[in-house]
């Protein structure tokens, strides 16, 4: 397999109307800041923050079947780790960001390991990975050494300053931080699908024991989809730490952010290549929509939005199974909707 | 640190854990018949609590006189819930099922929040400081009280799968599902009457638990976690198993809160489930 032949079929291979509207996409998004005011710049960036942690989920569950709900585990490590060697010890966050994902593929191999080697899967998996966040969680709000329960909070400077190598600056420059990581999620993801990896993972996921006998190293490629999707995932935890600048251990490891984190896929298309990024925009435009109505109706009861979240979600997961993306593709005609589209 | 002051929260533990397993039972029958996982129950617990809490706020009805009714409107709400909303996603695929339940349960924590409002509310009895003087021991009477109000309802629902035709029916569907359609017994209602009887335990737990703590709209999450661990360690779908988990759970909380500090006791509920995942999946108590 090579990986850089592949990683140019990514798009070589892709049929014309996919890869066009996906070049008429990007182009869009990259001068998309020049009409926005900086509330809808920060809708923007919540929306490729989401389609990137997104599409990192998707990896784990869409690809190789493995649901992880704790996956706000490798968001929080990703964030601590990255911050606590900026404001401790002065590492620019470019060097931080490698110890972030190094510190969350080792833990995801510890949770892969534990879990495969007994063949957990399925809910069981599912409940470890939730009692590892917790268990962090809790950790976390007792580590003195990052603030503990009080919070962690990084040195802010002037907005207008524009300092790359720090990732200190503008909600412009975060913005498109944002895009290049959902940008990178989505050609990862792309590439991962194309080569064999993708039919391994797949293969898991439609059915382990044929997998197996076909040859599948079972073990091996759901650990590496575990490894791959949590180390993608502490990259977004430390674009979370220097974008919001302060980390609590209960906003950043609770089960309500991992379950954050898996809605945008199930709800545009799990498995899928563009699924993650539809239900990411879908769900922050709805959130944000709801909202502002609220707030204009003069209803703003805390709790009235997520009965209405809860609600639209209940509905889409009754009416639309396989989530909103293949049903759109259909309908613009690139292909099935799954797997293989770009 | 004096015996006698750890065997009192050893002791206060382990009948708060019968709470508890009754509760984490709820989950267990339902896991083991229908093959659900109710990402709800705690929010349906946390339902109950306000069923009790407000009758004694508005009518001064103690939790006890609450027990009957809730248990009886719990199984009705169970049965709907599974022949209305549930029972189609029984083929679907677990992150389907899970979705749905999670909706339900954000819907019913919100509606809580809206209709109750944030504040924490409890139920003020006034046997609520009496305490029974064992030797050394000082033990507090609402826990011995919803210690046995546990244990009795746990037999009640052991007597119901043991030794009613229906029971047997439904052990039929858990064990074997494609036996039990062949011999003609209605599979999608003996699912509701299971969800049911799982949604009356953990209705009757619910009221049990206002004599304890406090609740607020936002702690269902939190004992559905609760509920997770302990079927878990106790293994998923063992009856026994779940109460015996409850015991174990609600003494180590009990013993980690008085020796490390009460904000990292479910910390040790979280080890202890990672522990038995990696070690014994199948659970302490089960029999496989």
């Amino acid at each position: 397999m090579s990986a850089g032949r592949n990683l140019v079929e990514v798009f070589t291979k892709a049929p014309a109307r996919s890869r066009t509207a996906l070049l008429v996409l990007l182009a869009a998004l990259l001068v998309l800041p020049l009409a926005l005011d900086r509330y809808l710049l920060s809708v923007m960036i919540l929306i490729l923050y989401f389609a990137y942690v997104g599409q990192a989920w998707n990896i784990m569950m869409g690809f190789c079947g493995q649901l992880s709900i704790g996956h706000a585990l490798f968001v929080g490590l990703g964030a601590y780790t990255a911050a606590a060697l900026f404001q401790h010890f002065g590492v620019v966050p470019w060097i931080g960001m490698l110890a972030a994902v190094a510190v969350c593929v080792a833990m995801a191999s510890v949770i892969g390991w534990l879990a495969f080697r007994f063949g957990i899967g399925g809910t069981y998996f599912a409940l470890l990975t939730i009692a590892f966040a917790e268990f962090t969680r809790i950790g976390f709000d007792h580590f003195g050494w990052v603030g503990g329960s009080g919070g962690f909070f990084l040195r802010v400077v002037q907005q207008d300053r524009f300092d790359l190598l720090n990732l200190r600056g503008n909600p412009l420059m975060f913005y498109y931080l944002a895009l290049g990581l959902a940008a990178f999620g989505f050609v990862v993801s792309a590439w991962l699908l194309r080569g064999r990896p993708g039919f391994y993972f797949r293969a898991i996921r439609d059915n382990e024991e044929a997998a197996r006998a076909a040859g599948v190293d079972v073990f091996r490629y759901k650990m590496l989809a575990v490894q791959v999707s949590g180390g993608l995932t502490a990259l977004a935890g430390v674009f979370f730490a220097f974008y919001y600048n302060n980390l609590f251990p209960e906003q950043i490891f609770g089960i309500g952010r991992s379950i954050e984190i898996i809605l945008a896929p199930i709800i545009g298309g799990i498995g899928t290549l563009f699924g993650p990024i539809l239900g990411a925009a879908v769900l922050t435009l709805a959130s944000e929509g709801i909202n502002e109505a609220l707030s204009a109706s003069g209803y703003e009861i805390p709790g009235v939005k997520q009965i209405l979240y809860g609600l639209a979600l209940g509905l889409a997961i009754m009416f639309m199974p396989h989530g909103i993306w293949p049903v759109i593709a259909r309908r613009l005609g690139f292909g099935r909707g799954s797997d293989g589209d770009a | 640190m004096p015996i006698d002051a750890i065997a009192n929260v050893v002791i206060g533990g382990l009948l708060t854990g019968l709470v508890y397993g009754l509760m984490a039972l709820g989950l267990s029958v339902i896991y083991g018949v229908v093959r659900i996982v109710n990402f709800a129950h705690g929010e349906i617990m946390t339902l109950a609590m306000y069923a009790a809490v407000m009758a004694f706020a508005l009518a001064g009805i103690d939790p006890l006189w609450m027990l009957l009714p809730v248990a009886l409107g719990f199984f009705g709400l169970g049965y709907g819930l599974q022949r209305g909303l549930i029972n189609p996603f029984i083929d679907r695929p677990e992150h389907s099922q899970f979705i749905l339940l999670l909706a339900l349960a954000l819907v019913l924590v919100n509606l809580m929040l809206v209709v109750f409002g944030p504040d924490a509310r409890n139920v003020q009895v006034d046997y609520a400081l009496d305490s029974y003087l064992i030797g050394p021991l000082l033990i507090d009477k609402v826990r011995v009280i919803c210690a046995v109000v546990a244990l009795l309802a746990c037999a009640l629902l052991f007597a119901i799968f043991r030794y009613t035709a229906f029971g047997k029916a439904i052990r039929a569907c858990a064990d074997n599902l494609l036996g039990a359609q062949v011999v003609g017994l209605n599979v999608r209602h003996l699912y509701a009457l299971t969800f049911g009887l799982g949604t009356a335990c953990v209705g009757v737990a619910g009221c049990l638990l206002t004599l304890l703590v406090d609740v607020t709209p936002v702690s269902g999450p939190a004992y559905t976690l609760l509920a997770f661990v302990i079927v878990i360690i106790g293994g998923l779908g063992s009856m026994v198993g779940a109460l015996a988990g409850g015991v174990l759970i609600g003494v180590s909380e009990a013993v980690a809160g008085l020796l490390i500090t009460p904000s990292a006791k479910s910390m040790i509920s979280f080890a202890l489930l990672i522990l038995v995942l990696a070690f014994r999946p199948q659970g302490l108590f089960s029999a496989r």
